[in-house]
């Protein structure tokens, strides 16, 4: 700490502590860019990187296949999928084994938001657009286990005129049907966000 | 392949790519491209199969065939051997290879439906990776004009209840049906229809039921064959491999471990040139989820006041099986059966507690027909005998001019063992001589010269090949030749008499390390006779004890008796299933009788259900180990996974031993398997096979209607064994129980008969076995009930037959 010969100037003593308030004057008469959240939501922009989702085909049926590619793309390792197999076969209690077209659906998804960055490699990597993401983006917890989500925190809600699987295919004869969108009877609008 | 011992003037020098490389005469050009690092793309070609050319992937230019003409068109590498002065190019330098390489992978992908996201191969796939290193990103059959319109069939179908075939993904390069043909000999699958239609097919009555089907899976280059277990369950980028050793029979057989979070998935074939080359069993290949399944013990139990058990603690489980046997021990003594199933580590580990913490050499590893003169044979001829030491190898078999097999059915019995005899009789190295009461499936297809013999006059069948044999020969003998008085002597003495050399095969994978790690009543660890005072002191100084039990101990026939008599206090057991013992009948009432039992079991068994104190233990996946091979030569792996509160029975067994005062030394497989090796081999002097005394025939008694014949039995590959639970597709493939009989009882008798024994009577399907033995029936050990000992009687007895109830 270095002692000055001559003390502070006039101007340092008097003009400098008021205008340092200056900036502090000068904003109260602007327009607030404080955000109220959470009480006041914003919409994010359209292409925002949010929470997952699972589709649906417009009958309802899932569009996973349980294919694992999303897991293979992820970089933070955040997916865990489990295939099975479909069946047409009723089970002992007579329901359908269908739970998406074709022969193969997942049985097991996980997404681990803990470890997930949302940087969209998965919805790329997806070969029947199941998976895509929303704009949500609350995506916070006071636990760890609650911020692995399951297939059905993932799944897209039913929207009218889907069934929730298992149940046979509604809306053509095979798998390819859906693939190639040669469905003439559709339900309701598609289940894609 | 004798590669190693070609000479310098079998090497033929050609250039490929620019590159100028000398390789033995007969190579073929896609491997002699391998040599200089270039890896020409294929499909059809597999190391281990005759040449095919099928896919037409490994085009490749020549422009020089070596007469100095080259060949106008590009010619299939896999096809074409090497040639002085050759000169090759691939697709690294030519344009012409790679532009033909690149049209026939565009063919290959005109009607396959690259549904990879759904396809079990997809991220191991030969087509897919290869799809993406040579061919074309664009196809020209999949345009507008063309509406890519692909040909298609129906979903899966079986080729066996196993194996699904999908054939649009097929692209037909044989790989399947000349394995089928080749390596095991059952060409059940084959080509059918033409063009575009060409497809694997079986015919309809006859399923791909082979013991070795499950070969095709593993190299199907494209994902065209399926498993049933296995569809869809799993992706190979998820999963982790651990290379291991097969827990299923003694060929130890090198296998892939593949597993995620905790759960084995899949097992292939490991690639152990020495051993098993690249194939293995089905039962090697899928059963691997008895250690799932719902009875497996997950914590210590305990009797309890009410005489039920109850769950505890692993230090009051290690105290209650202290005091139990401390016990037992003052009052009579323990015996130790281990059955045939643990790795060496585990096995030695019983041993040195039966000796050191027991006091007793009451300890026998053979949970199924034994006897005195095998346990000599074992300790006279087998122990220590290893491939680095002169012993017979895989190889041996191979470049055998002849190979006896008494009390052996190699396919049934020895998979590896069988794969390698028939690829020395394909190319007409060795000729195979059974003696077996017939021709079995598996001995048909190793063109076995059949000696007739009932079951019992193996010694006399085997003394009469003492003139045909020589140096050049190899006897196997099996385990089941100990039911046979004379035999394993018999067998000792012939390979004495004509030179040549002997082995002993056991069925399980643990038996020759239990054998060397002194889990016999004769042995100490290391071959070193009981009797035998210096190998006592030897190691009794490695231990660290001041002596060792001197008498020759009980075997497990006598322990059980013992039992009974209330001569033993009590009794350790692991992992026995009464059901494979001489009589189990009396192991059962031995259990009960003994005053204190401990059981350490993977599962709930009735042995675990009438145990005082019950261990859970390790499965072969959760633990590392060693299996000695019915070589000798050990194979060792590490854990594939690890399960919290999975412990091998070595753990639980230092525990115990703790407990009671007498620290075994280690508590890890790691620490025993060094503890084993520093105690080493014995090398002083083995103890001889003396000529076992004459015992008396065995005869039933009762005679009821119907005639009196012999029962011959061995266990089938794929059975009902504790080990092959849980996989109900690997055991639909199994082969039917039929009660084999000679062409006149046959006819005497009908398709069903009832046979009686001693301990009980069956009625099974029957069929005729053209060169069977009169007087003799041969029926599957464990395919029926709770198997042969258990229903009917003991092997090589006799039993009356009558026609079944219609």
């Amino acid at each position: 700490m270095a002692e000055d010969e001559k003390g502070p100037t006039l101007k340092e003593q008097l003009w400098d502590p008021v205008a340092g308030f200056g900036v502090t004057f000068r904003t109260m008469f602007r327009k607030v860019v404080t955000e109220q959240y959470p009480k006041e939501k914003f919409p994010t922009a359209p292409r925002f990187h949010g929470r997952h989702q699972l589709n649906r085909w417009p009958d309802g049926l899932e569009k996973c296949i349980g294919c694992e590619l999303c897991a293979w793309a992820c970089p933070a390792d955040a997916i865990y999928v489990e295939g099975a197999s479909n069946s047409d076969a009723p089970d002992p209690e007579g329901n359908s084994q269908r739970f998406s077209p074709g022969e193969r659906y997942g049985r097991v998804y996980q997404i681990n938001y803990l470890r997930c960055i949302l940087c969209g490699l998965c919805i790329e990597a997806c070969p029947t657009r199941a998976l895509t993401m929303t704009n949500e983006y609350e995506l916070a917890d006071d636990n760890r286990a609650d911020l692995i989500y399951e297939k059905s925190d993932l799944l897209a809600p039913l929207l009218p005129g889907m069934e929730q699987p298992p149940h046979p295919m509604r809306l053509g004869e095979d798998a390819d049907q859906y693939y190639r969108g040669e469905f003439s009877a559709k339900p309701a609008q598609g289940g894609e966000a | 392949m004798s590669e190693k011992s070609v000479e310098r003037s079998d090497e033929v020098t050609l250039t490929i790519d620019g590159v100028e490389v000398s390789v033995p005469k007969d190579t073929l050009v896609i491997r002699a491209a391998e040599q200089i690092g270039v890896t020409i793309p294929r499909f059809c070609d597999h190391p281990l199969l005759a040449p095919a050319g099928a896919c037409r992937q490994c085009l490749v230019d020549v422009p020089d065939a070596g007469n100095g003409r080259g060949f106008p068109k590009p010619q299939a590498s896999c096809t074409l051997p090497v040639a002085e002065g050759m000169v090759v190019n691939t697709q690294a330098t030519s344009e012409m290879a790679d532009k033909a390489q690149r049209g026939v992978m565009e063919l290959l992908l005109v009607n396959h439906p690259l549904d990879c996201p759904i396809c079990d191969k997809g991220g191991e796939c030969p087509l897919q990776n290869q799809a993406m290193s040579n061919g074309m990103g664009e196809s020209r059959f999949s345009d507008a004009r063309n509406h890519g319109v692909k040909r298609t069939f129906p979903k899966p179908i079986n080729l066996s209840p196993n194996i699904l075939l999908d054939r649009e993904r097929c692209i037909v390069c044989q790989r399947c049906t000349r394995f089928a043909a080749e390596i095991p000999g059952d060409p059940f699958i084959a080509l059918v229809e033409r063009g575009a239609d060409q497809q694997i097919g079986i015919a309809e009555d006859a399923p791909f039921l082979s013991y070795f089907a499950g070969n095709v899976i593993q190299i199907c280059p494209v994902g065209a064959l399926t498993s049933e277990e296995y569809r869809f369950r799993s992706r190979p980028y998820d999963l982790v491999s651990t290379p291991a050793v097969a827990e299923h029979d003694a060929c130890g057989s090198a296998i892939r471990v593949d597993h995620r979070r905790g759960k084995v998935m899949r097992r292939l074939a490991g690639n152990a040139p020495e051993v098993n080359e690249e194939w293995i069993t089905d039962k090697d290949r899928f059963a691997f989820t008895y250690a799932t399944a719902d009875d497996r013990l997950t914590h210590p139990q305990v009797r309890g006041e009410d005489g039920r058990l109850r769950a505890a603690s692993w230090t009051e489980a290690f105290v209650v099986a202290a005091r139990g046997l401390a016990a037992a021990k003052a009052a009579g003594g323990v015996g130790v059966l281990t059955g045939g199933r643990l790795v060496a580590e585990d096995a030695y580990a019983y041993s040195k507690f039966a000796r050191v913490v027991l006091g007793t050499n009451d300890i026998d590893f053979r949970a199924r027909p034994h006897s005195a003169e095998e346990a000599a044979f074992l300790a006279a001829h087998v122990a220590l005998a290893a491939p680095t030491d002169g012993g017979v190898s895989y190889d041996d078999l191979e470049s055998a001019t002849t190979v006896v097999l008494a009390g052996l059915d190699p396919e049934d019995e020895a998979g590896a063992i069988f794969l390698r005899l028939r690829k020395s009789i394909r190319v007409g190295g060795t000729e195979v001589v059974a003696i077996a009461p017939f021709t079995s499936r598996g001995l048909r297809k190793l063109s076995a010269r059949l000696l007739p013999t009932a079951p019992g006059g193996e010694a006399g069948a085997l003394a009469g090949l003492a003139d045909e044999l020589d140096r050049s020969a190899v006897v196997l003998v099996g385990e089941r030749l100990a039911t046979v008085p004379g035999a394993l002597t018999a067998a000792a003495d012939l390979a004495a008499r004509s030179g040549a050399r002997l082995a002993w095969v056991p069925r399980r994978a643990g038996d020759r390390g239990a054998l060397e790690t002194g889990c016999l009543p004769n042995l100490l660890p290391g071959g070193r006779p009981v009797a035998d005072a210096t190998a006592r002191v030897d190691v009794a100084t490695a231990w660290g004890v001041e002596h060792l039990p001197e008498n020759v101990g009980r075997d497990a026939e006598q322990i059980v008796s013992a039992a009974v008599a209330g001569e033993l206090g009590g009794l350790v057991i692991g992992g026995v299933d009464p059901i494979d013992t001489a009589d189990p009948a009396a192991t059962r009432a031995a259990i009960a009788a003994a005053g204190f039992v401990v059981a350490l079991d993977l599962r709930s068994s009735e042995v675990t259900e009438a145990a005082d104190v019950v261990f859970p233990v390790a499965a072969v996946a959760e633990k590392p180990g060693m299996f000695v091979n019915w070589e000798g030569r050990p194979g060792t792996f590490e854990a594939a996974m690890h399960v919290a509160g999975a412990l091998p029975d070595l753990r639980a067994l230092a525990g115990i031993a703790q407990e009671m005062g007498v620290p075994l030394g280690f508590g890890t497989i790691h620490e025993a398997r060094a503890e084993m090796m520093s105690v080493g081999p014995w090398d002083g002097e083995r103890s001889k096979l003396v000529e076992p005394v004459a015992t008396t025939e065995v005869s039933t008694g009762s005679t009821t209607r119907g005639a009196e014949v012999r029962l011959a039995t061995w266990k089938q590959s794929i059975d009902n064994g504790r080990m092959q639970d849980g996989d109900k597709y690997l055991h639909a493939t199994a082969r039917p129980p039929v009660a084999l009989l000679p062409p006149d009882l046959y006819d005497a008798h009908g398709p069903t008969v009832t046979l009686t024994g001693d301990r009980g009577s069956v009625t099974l399907p029957s069929a005729v076995a053209a060169d069977m033995v009169p007087g003799t029936v041969w029926v599957p050990a464990n395919s029926f009930g709770s198997g042969v000992l258990s229903d009917l009687a003991s092997p090589g007895s006799t039993v009356t037959i009558s026609g079944g109830q219609a």
